[in-house]
């Protein structure tokens, strides 16, 4: 890949049904020293261009993992990864190093969580972004250089000329979260995957970076894989959303089917647990009872029974025994039937959300 | 901290900083009389910093606070909101005496206990807890959660009735632990729980005022209402005032009776929580509040304020107002005057605010959004000429 410019992005058929980023029946297992850690177990979603898909789950979910195995940045000796990732027509979990690695930094990019750490501290912020630049589209450092400058005064670091040659440590948090976003958006990919990119900064600057990811965005036509915990978060960016536990989507649906009308009980207990700025402060928050297993060993069954308020509605030991399916498109994985859903949420589950 | 004096009568714990219309959003709740409990006036904690080769001079100082003063009544809380560096924690540290204050006065139940000697604090350090951010740094990992609990009575020489280890038991089934887990160490329990050790090590002296530092921002989303309820039950159960400290303004909101907002060592705005939330005059709470993310698809309603840059370095903070550099109403004044906190025309009764050039109190959407961010700016103009 060595051309000057990149392919434009319009050659695909505009009229075939093919996803761009299609994720089937995902299996993510690392084997660890207490045995295999089924991190991503079955795991299938879709993302079409231009469109934001957020995944929302807590610690240990497996959001970040299945985002590692898209790219291909796990580690091959103790993981094993089964299933289909296919990226605009192309496959990528049994894809060579060097085909990801022409992918990588090209047509798909990470935004981690932590720029410091993400960032190296031994070159200068305009080296690291020109990096990937010139080495996908064969330009000079002049160019390299040239890009850079662009790049950070796209993403909005003040004088840009200047602070191209400074280290990431002279960079504020905020400012060198921009310059990540800079460093993903330098080869104009068409896949962003952002790894809980607004999580370690101060609120009003959380602001800031997630519109401009969306403006930027909306300038360029990328696709945005958004890993956060924080509804909150997906509710001004995403258009539809994938609800993780236990490595396993649990739910799915757009943002407003999730945030307005959720099936599943862990959506459920997720939202009746964050508090609101204009609920009434009087009635205590619901949380969800338990604590989120170990995926060492996963519970049979449906993995959120052990903590699910409606075991018993559903009868028998179905839940402990039988794994819920995820349909496609919107829907969840519960036994519970749609009118009991229906029910359960509109009589219990509403009331506890204003 | 205009009214010094309460009538002990006054029910509902309401104090003279609590305006009538909050009264109705805060039922009856606590017992205690609205008496104070904390006060602290002019409180400045300046740390050194130390240059030069051999000889280790002083250059410089980070003004982590500079010049707080705030009060907390029996029973009540305080939340206390702001970002990353504007000295909440620090403040936090300085009231349980954990540093001493660099200037200012720390007065706890009417005792100046600003520069306190160890010996002198004994006696108090019972009284005031901590609670800390990271359950995982904050107990000992070599001891059980029996020895860890029991430790403040151990140091305090309290003997309740019945033992250290009934007391113990009881607080883990108060926290909502097992009792039977007396014997366990800290590795065997997840954030959650540990968090809830934490609690339960806090409660065992009984405090009458606990500062719980972040509490809950190390733990997962279904944790954390967990810890909030248990915190708020121990609160209005127990009469314990708190300080807590956090950055989520939801939580804070749904904790707190009044809450303080600081930026850069300075409080900017301090009043019960109706008046700081819905009805906030300095522009760094509006700003603020806009940018807390809102699990509502339908959250049109509110204004849209996006603010330049990050934070000034508190080494070297801006003259006169702090918030000037970032603020879309800085004129001269600001530069050249610091604005004091003083109750403004329109604001309730104890609402005091920190700004020359204050906002209309509200929070629904203006006219035209506030952008102050370049690039945001700019792409939104290209954005709406390609519209």
């Amino acid at each position: 890949m060595t051309t000057v410019t990149k392919p434009d992005p319009a050659p695909k058929d505009p009229v075939s049904t093919d996803p761009f980023l299609s994720v089937r029946d995902l299996y993510v297992r690392f084997a660890t020293e207490d045995g295999t850690v089924k991190a991503v177990d079955g795991l299938s979603f879709d993302l079409e261009r231009g469109e934001t898909l957020g995944i929302v789950g807590e610690s240990g979910s497996g959001k970040s993992v299945t985002n590692l195995a898209i790219l291909g940045l796990h580690n091959p000796r103790n993981t094993t990864i089964a299933g289909e990732i296919m990226l605009d027509g192309q496959e990528l979990t049994g894809a060579s190093n060097r085909t990801l690695e022409r992918l990588r930094g090209n047509k798909m990019a990470m935004i981690f969580q932590d720029s410091l750490t993400a960032l190296s501290p031994y070159y200068t912020v305009g080296r690291q972004i020109a990096e990937p630049f010139m080495k996908h589209t064969g330009a000079s450092k002049r160019e390299g250089r040239a890009r850079a400058i662009e790049m950070l005064a796209r993403v909005g670091i003040p004088q840009p000329q200047t602070r191209v040659d400074d280290f990431p440590h002279q960079f504020s948090g905020g400012m060198r979260q921009r310059a990540m976003i800079a460093l993903a958006l330098v080869c104009d990919p068409e896949l962003v995957i952002a790894d809980e990119p607004t999580t370690a900064l101060d609120v009003t600057v959380q602001a800031q970076i997630l519109d401009l990811l969306k403006d930027l965005q909306q300038e360029t036509g990328t696709s945005i894989i958004l890993i956060t915990h924080d509804l909150g978060v997906i509710a001004n960016t995403a258009d539809k959303v994938v609800v993780m536990y236990a490595g396993r989507a649990v739910e799915r649906g757009t943002t407003r089917e999730i945030l307005k009308a959720p099936e599943h009980p862990y959506a459920w207990g997720l939202l009746s647990s964050i508090p609101r700025l204009t609920a009434d402060v009087d009635v205590p928050l619901s949380p969800i009872p338990g604590t989120p297993p170990s995926l060492l060993n996963p519970p049979s069954g449906c993995p959120f029974h052990p903590r699910c308020a409606f075991v018993e509605k559903v009868g028998g030991d179905r839940c402990s025994t039988e794994r819920p399916q995820l349909p496609d498109g919107r829907g969840s994985a519960c036994h519970l039937t749609t009118e009991q859903k229906r029910d359960i949420f509109i009589e219990q589950i509403q009331p506890r959300l204003r | 901290m205009s009214e010094e004096q309460q009538k002990p009568s006054l029910e509902k714990g309401a104090t003279a900083d609590a305006a009538p219309e909050a009264d109705k959003a805060v039922p009856a709740q606590r017992p205690e009389t609205g008496e104070r409990l904390l006060e602290v006036t002019g409180m400045r904690k300046y740390f050194p910093i130390n240059g030069g080769f051999v000889f280790q001079r002083r250059v410089g100082d980070v003004r982590a606070v500079d010049g707080i003063d705030f009060h907390i009544d029996k029973g009540e809380a305080l939340g206390m909101v702001g970002e990353s560096g504007c000295g909440k924690s620090t403040t936090g540290r300085l009231v349980t005496r954990l540093l001493e204050p660099t200037d200012g006065k720390v007065a706890y139940a009417g005792q100046d206990i600003t520069h306190a000697s160890r010996r002198q604090l004994a006696p108090i350090r019972s009284e005031i807890q901590m609670i800390f951010q990271d359950p995982y740094a904050s107990l000992n990992p070599r001891q059980t959660v029996g020895n860890i609990i029991s430790a403040p009575m151990e140091i305090n020489g309290i003997n309740p009735t019945g033992g250290r280890e009934k007391r113990v038991r009881e607080l883990l089934e108060t926290v909502g632990l097992n009792p039977e887990h007396y014997n366990r160490f800290p590795h065997e329990f997840s954030g959650g729980q540990r968090q809830r050790i934490g609690v339960a090590r806090a409660l065992s002296v009984n405090p009458k005022l606990i500062v719980a530092d972040e509490p809950v921002s190390a733990l997962d989303v279904s944790i954390q209402a967990q810890v909030v309820n248990l915190l708020q039950q121990v609160q209005k159960e127990l009469g314990i005032a708190f300080l807590f400290i956090a950055h989520d303004l939801a939580i804070v909101r749904h904790f707190s009776q009044r809450i303080a907002v600081m930026y850069l060592g300075k409080i900017v705005e301090i009043g019960d929580r109706e008046s700081i939330y819905v009805k906030p005059r300095h522009p760094y709470t509006h700003a603020l509040l806009s940018a807390a993310p809102e699990a509502d698809p339908d959250d049109k309603g509110r204004e849209r304020i996006r603010l330049a840059g990050d934070v000034p370095s508190p080494i070297n903070p801006p003259s006169g107002c702090r918030f000037r550099t970032r603020c879309w109403k800085a004129q001269d004044l600001c530069a050249d005057e610091e604005p004091p906190l003083i109750q403004l025309g329109g604001s309730s009764e104890g609402h005091l605010t920190a700004c020359h050039f204050p906002e209309e109190p509200t929070v629904t959407a203006r006219a035209e959004d506030i952008i102050l961010d370049p690039a945001l700016a700019g792409a939104e103009e290209a954005a709406d000429k390609t519209l």
